[in-house]
């Protein structure tokens, strides 16, 4: 698989490289401001359930066109943190930026989503009682409000770019198929085909390739890390062959807080990473 | 959907919604309502074997009413997820709005031979309250029917969708909802005239109500009614807006993630279902003669589920069988076993809801999925029983 593969995305989107302008820039409302390079800061996060601290105090920043892994045991609040980021629940105290201006602990998930967040969950969440066709036409970038949807029709150019999503992800000959009937591998992939049909900016990936068959989860990488550069991905992971395949930085989370990050060597040779993942 | 002509009119693909097939049995149903009702009723003579009796017509065009509201129910329910148990409160506002201006139609033909409706005279009122300011005009009963359950439905609809109230919690304040109307309505004060309601009507645009000519125009109005239902119900579920609405009922965190908001689409199809609900209402109640709070008891609420779950939900025309089985077999029970009417009903429903999870529509598809498939090898169940989707 190579980038010629890939449907059209963010390439050539000029909002990509927004705020280069030597002497200050203007942004129009939700234009993602990428003028340092990182475009997602979360600064001392603390969420808790009931007492029990899921983030403490959690700082951690994504730069543009990064492929960063998360890892860490049951428990450490992975899961919450891209709750956080997606405006499932929001911070007891802390900032969350995406880029230099947008505040997202001030929207909704949907509006998150439209400023070009896109998530995938742990559990494969699809509509398994649409098409795979209808799954990626449902998601693709478009105006999502009541009214645009009551009267919209399909155009050739949608055509086009749902056939190269499925292509991309091997299920054009599905397309007709209802999506509950797909399996376990095929429907991560079109939960993937789904983030690719919005267009983000930033994905995250909650343990993507979990069921995935060994040659799934290589192309799997194959495709993150074609997307990389363009787009931003986070991907959470404890299958360390992918997160090696992929290769790029790590994050190592523990108890809410970032316990070590570096390359994977480095990570796994931290004395305090050895310890919360083999016990003292 | 595959890529279609962006620029095909909207009249047209609001067409497109019924297939061939759809559009004849329209069409039979229309011809069967404005030409052979009147012309069996009006023309034949009463001892003519196939003369239509007023008792038929009246039961039948009370059914069609149902039949709207059973369509109004499955879009909300059988395509959105949301199960209401208040759908009662929209159809008798419906009735209501209509019913104020059959009542001041009665003129000084009352009892009490006033201006003022009979019971506001009862409770010595000198004038008509301010809501009823209007009431006289056909018209302004319009609006009234259209735009008062619509804003109420609107309201609610908002903080309960916006609180994000799913399931069997919003189920039960929907029939606290319509509970609370109606004993609100019960009171005299309301102005609605109490436990009596509306009743006694004597005209409609200066026509005898009770007239067979008018009985078969309100005849035809239905039917119509139900067939515009359906066509805008079709259109709209076929739509990419019906395919957002199913997947919220299937994945609602994901509808969000994506970039929909769910409280406007849930919001858009509430308050449509409620006026539906009232157009159906609003033709009932002349041709019963009579509303009352009792249309807003928590029990015809759940009976409207019923009907839609007998019939099929998720299937459009599966309700309307729904509406006319129960409807049907509610009149013959309660002439010959009165009393046996609530264990039967509270029966069926469970029947349908542990085997007939697609109510009788489903069992057809089924029965005819297995016709077919015979010698081939079933692998998979067909796109349409999966999806559920009807004629």
């Amino acid at each position: 698989m190579n980038a010629a593969d890939l449907p059209p995305t963010n390439g050539d989107n000029p909002d990509w490289d927004s705020g280069t302008a030597e002497l200050g820039h203007i942004l129009k409302p939700g234009q993602l401001d990428l003028s340092h390079k990182v475009i997602l800061y979360l600064d001392d996060i603390t969420v808790s359930f009931d007492g029990f601290r899921a983030l403490n105090k959690l700082s951690l920043t994504i730069d543009a066109g990064e492929l960063r892994c998360i890892i860490g045991p049951n428990g450490a609040g992975k899961t919450t943190m891209m709750d956080v980021i997606t405006g499932k629940t929001r911070p007891d105290e802390g900032t969350v930026f995406f880029g230099q201006t947008i505040d997202l602990t001030r929207l909704s998930e949907p509006e998150i989503a439209h400023m070009g967040i896109g998530r995938k969950f742990q559990k494969p969440t699809i509509f398994e009682n649409h098409t795979v066709f209808e799954n990626l036409e449902l998601a693709m970038k478009t105006d999502k409000r009541v009214w645009r949807s009551l009267f919209a029709t399909l155009d050739s150019a949608a055509g086009d770019r749902i056939a190269e999503t499925l292509q991309l992800i091997r299920l054009t000959t599905d397309a007709d198929r209802l999506a509950g009937l797909l399996s376990h591998g095929q429907k991560q992939w079109l939960e993937i085909g789904m983030l690719l049909m919005q267009e983000p900016k930033l994905l995250l990936l909650d343990e993507p390739v979990a069921g995935m068959t060994d040659e799934e989860t290589e192309r799997t990488g194959e495709l993150f890390l074609s997307l990389a550069g363009r787009h931003s991905l986070v991907v959470v992971e404890h299958d360390m062959a992918f997160v090696k395949q992929l290769g790029g930085k790590v994050t190592v989370l523990h108890e809410g807080s970032v316990l070590a990050e570096g390359s994977l060597e480095e990570v796994q040779a931290d004395q305090r990473v050895i310890e919360v993942y083999l016990g003292r | 959907m595959r890529p279609s002509p962006a620029r095909t009119p909207f009249i047209v693909r609001l067409g497109a919604s019924f297939d061939a097939r759809g559009w004849r049995l329209s069409g039979l149903f229309a011809a069967f309502a404005l030409i052979a009702v009147p012309v069996m009723h009006l023309a034949l003579p009463a001892d003519h074997p196939l003369h239509l009796s007023t008792w038929f017509i009246t039961l039948v065009g009370k059914i069609l009413c149902y039949a709207i509201v059973a369509v109004a129910m499955d879009l909300i329910w059988g395509y959105g997820g949301i199960l209401s148990l208040g759908h009662g409160l929209f159809f008798a506002l419906g009735g209501y709005g209509f019913g104020m201006y059959l009542m001041r139609q009665i003129g000084r033909d009352g009892s009490y031979q006033s201006d003022l409706p009979d019971f506001m005279v009862f409770l010595d009122w000198k004038e008509l309250p301010w809501f009823w300011v209007g009431s006289d005009s056909f018209l302004w009963a319009v609006l009234l029917v259209l735009v008062v359950p619509a804003l109420i439905a609107f309201v609610f609809g908002y903080f309960a969708f916006r609180s994000r109230i799913k399931g069997v919690y919003f189920s039960i304040i929907t029939q606290a909802l319509t509970y609370a109307a109606m004993l609100l309505f019960f009171r005299n004060e309301t102005g609605f005239g109490g436990n009596n309601g509306f009743t006694d009507f004597k005209r409609i645009l200066g026509h005898p109500i009770t007239a067979p000519e008018t009985r078969v125009v309100l005849f035809a109005l239905s039917a119509l009614a139900l067939i515009g239902t359906l066509l805008l119900a079709r259109y709209l579920v076929r739509s990419k807006f019906g395919r957002v609405l199913t997947a919220i009922r299937d994945a609602e965190s994901r509808v969000m993630f994506i970039g929909y908001n769910p409280l406007w689409y849930k919001l858009f199809v509430w308050t449509l279902s409620a006026m539906l609900c009232a157009v159906a209402g609003a033709l009932y109640v002349p041709q019963v003669g009579i509303i009352n709070p009792s249309e807003m008891s928590v029990g015809n609420s759940i009976e409207i589920a019923i009907w839609v779950a007998v019939g099929g939900r998720g299937t459009l025309i599966g309700p309307v069988i729904g509406a006319f089985l129960v409807n049907l077999a509610k009149s013959w029970f309660t002439v010959s076993f009165p009393e046996y009417w609530l264990f039967f009903l509270g029966t069926l429903f469970i029947v349908a809801t542990l085997y007939l999870p697609q109510g009788v529509v489903g069992l057809w598809l089924r029965l005819r999925a297995r016709r077919r498939g015979k010698g081939a090898a079933a692998g998979e169940p067909p796109a349409a029983v999966a999806k559920g989707v009807g004629a």
